[in-house]
């Protein structure tokens, strides 16, 4: 049976450094590392009109961009440090999407960075890994 | 609110005559040879049944939405309940996370209609019609519930889907595709005749109207000042959203709307309690006056119409207004856009029509005879307390509990007016691209027309304009409603083929 791994990045610094030590952990016991990019996204925001229409057309040029210009690059530097890497990249609250994530690949361990972004972002992913740690059913390493 | 807007327009008529008499006689000038042209058609669109008061456009709203009520076996019983599963999202599929949501396209369709009628135009229908009005109001918007479930059903079923992935929908999709498959004559000079109609209706009554009350809900508090300020500033930054694509600003107003909404349902529901002994008492007069009239002005029917009357401006169903905000929903069932929307009418009049009327009667507002027991009617509408009428009810009505409630009350209906005018510029937009052909040009052109119409419209006393405009969006109803009535077989054949895969367990919860 395989092992996998579930890391949260999002092009930070600190998500680099978890996927960094992530790999060191993978290859250790030959485990399967899957990248998980979450957009935040809450289907009970508002929207304009003009907003709900170009909706669709955003979303396809979001997750295009998420690939190319994170997940792609990520995928290119490490596949030749670990044997099998996978990636995800979904909309949803970040925590409730990582979880999931785990939940669907019946993840043994989810890494995440601690610090993003200075500012906002640092707070918002901040809470992220502490809000993972409290709400994981499996077991959550933050990387400084 | 015709009444309120009448007011209103003496009241800035007076401002003007004290003030510019040059400026008052240009303005005379545009309205008098404005009602020439246009006079017959407003006469024609809001002309009552012979002998009677009652308009023959608000009777085909209402019939209409009877008809869809008994054509679709009540779906707005059936479906109440899996439209609210839906709006939560226990149908969503997680892989389709970031796309529109149903909450969202229910949420901004909502801020499209809430508006100055909710507050206003219900303290004219009980200032007119008597409490029995609010009886009448709740039964129209009931029904109208089935007419949106059908147009917004069309809606999504015909759009018009691009390449780049935006979508364009509406009355003038379904009515040119839906007639055509259904090979009956006669779907694009409708589709046309909609498409102007929306146009008219967007830059008067979605436009020009919202944009001349919220100035005068402004200058209401400040002190009277030029409405081109009001104008001015209203244009800019409807032009940044809708032209610069700021959306930001309009994100914002579409977090507040909804705010202010719940705060105002919040606020009728304290209201309501703190008067708690008086709750069956305002139940009785209301189903009193449905049935005996009180001794309103008119009785029973005069209560009827007025209800009636209210549910039909307020809540749009039947208009097509709501088809086009919708159709740009992702789903692969265009059934459960027309489900969600449902919730429209009964959110819009049901609940928050219901609550203006249940504070205006439950404070006491309106003058009752102690001899009688019946309202004192003076010069065709009740008396009131405070002498006020039209928003100054609602404003009074809520002031008597919470004496800071009428500044909240200016802010909620500037907002509502900003939000219902983005609403109605793209749906002005949508029926203008559907005439002249998609393309930046012809959308820029109308943008920067809508923008000048909000100057116009806060500026000028434009009264028979705005009646125009008012008579412009009723006139889409009459082209919407034929065409429902053409294609609603479609919606049943959806509608039974969704019930029974629901029914199965083949469309199944996500959650």
């Amino acid at each position: 049976m395989t092992i996998n791994f579930v890391v949260g990045f999002d092009g930070s610094k600190a998500s680099e450094a978890a996927v960094r030590f992530a790999v060191k952990q993978a290859q250790t016991c030959d485990a399967t590392l899957i990248i998980a990019h979450v957009l935040e996204w809450s289907p009970y925001s508002f929207l304009t009109p003009t907003e709900i229409e170009e909706r669709h057309a955003r979303r396809n040029m979001e997750l295009k961009r998420a690939k190319e210009a994170l997940i792609d690059p990520l995928l290119e530097k490490i596949k030749s440090e670990v044997g099998a890497v996978e990636s995800v990249i979904r909309y949803g609250n970040i925590v409730d999407t990582i979880i999931a994530i785990s939940k669907d690949s019946d993840a043994a361990q989810i890494f995440i960075g601690r610090t993003g972004h200075r500012g906002v972002a640092s707070r918002v992913f901040g809470s992220v890994a502490g809000s993972l740690a409290q709400h994981a059913s499996v077991p959550v390493t933050i990387i400084p | 609110m015709q009444t309120i807007r009448k007011a209103a327009f003496a009241a800035a008529i007076f401002a003007l005559s004290t003030g510019a008499s040059a400026a008052q006689s240009i303005d005379e000038q545009v309205n008098t040879g404005f009602t020439l042209a246009t006079g017959w058609f407003v006469n024609l669109i809001f002309s009552p049944f012979p002998g009677t008061s009652f308009p023959w456009i608000v009777a085909w709203l209402v019939i209409a939405a009877t008809i869809f009520t008994l054509y679709f076996g009540f779906i707005q019983v059936r479906a109440f309940g899996h439209a609210i599963s839906l709006v939560k999202g226990d149908y969503s599929d997680p892989n389709d996370a970031g796309e529109v949501s149903h909450f969202q396209a229910l949420a901004t369709a909502l801020s499209g209609t809430v508006g100055l009628g909710n507050i206003a135009g219900v303290a004219v229908a009980i200032g007119i019609g008597g409490p029995g009005a609010t009886f009448w109001m709740i039964l129209a918007g009931l029904m109208g519930m089935a007419s949106k479930f059908t147009e917004c059903t069309l809606g999504v079923k015909y759009r018009n889907e691009y390449a780049d992935g935006t979508v364009s929908g509406g009355p003038m999709y379904y009515i040119t595709k839906g007639f055509a498959e259904r090979g009956v004559f006669g779907g694009k000079i409708l589709a046309v005749l909609f498409s102007i109609f929306c146009i008219l209706g967007a830059l008067g009554g979605g436009n020009m109207f919202q944009a001349n009350q919220a100035h005068q809900q402004i200058a209401g508090i400040v002190g009277d000042y030029p409405g081109w300020i009001t104008g001015i500033i209203f244009a800019g930054v409807v032009f940044a959203v809708i032209v610069g694509g700021l959306q930001s600003i309009a994100s914002v107003t579409e977090k507040v709307v909804p705010f202010m909404g719940v705060l105002y349902v919040t606020a009728a529901l304290i209201i309501i309690g703190m008067n708690a002994d008086k709750i069956f008492w305002a139940f009785e007069q209301i189903f009193l006056g449905a049935f005996t009239g009180l001794g309103v002005a008119g009785g029973i029917t005069g209560a009827l119409i007025q209800g009636f009357k209210r549910a039909a401006f307020s809540n749009e169903a039947g208009v097509g207004s709501a088809a086009i905000a919708h159709s740009a929903v992702r789903t692969k069932e265009p059934i459960t856009e027309g489900v969600v929307s449902l919730l429209e009418p009964f959110i819009d009049t049901v609940v928050i029509c219901t609550m203006t009327a249940l504070v205006i009667i439950i404070t006491q507002q309106l003058v009752i005879d102690p001899a009688t027991g019946h309202y004192v009617v003076e010069n065709g509408s009740i008396a009131t307390v405070t002498g006020a009428t039209g928003v100054g009810l609602t404003s009074a009505a809520f002031g008597s509990a919470f004496n800071w409630f009428p500044y909240v009350l200016a802010v909620a209906v500037v907002l509502f007016a900003f939000s219902t005018m983005i609403s109605w510029s793209y749906y002005g937009l949508k029926a203008w691209t559907y005439l002249l052909g998609e393309g930046k040009t012809q959308e820029l052109s109308f943008k920067v027309i809508f923008c000048i119409f909000v100057v116009i419209g806060a500026a000028a006393n434009l009264g028979p304009v705005i009646d125009f405009s008012d008579a412009a969006i009723f006139a889409m109803a009459i082209v919407n409603i034929i065409g429902l009535y053409v294609l609603m077989p479609i919606v049943k054949r959806e509608m039974v083929s969704y019930m029974a895969r629901l029914k199965s367990g083949e469309i199944r919860k996500f959650k």
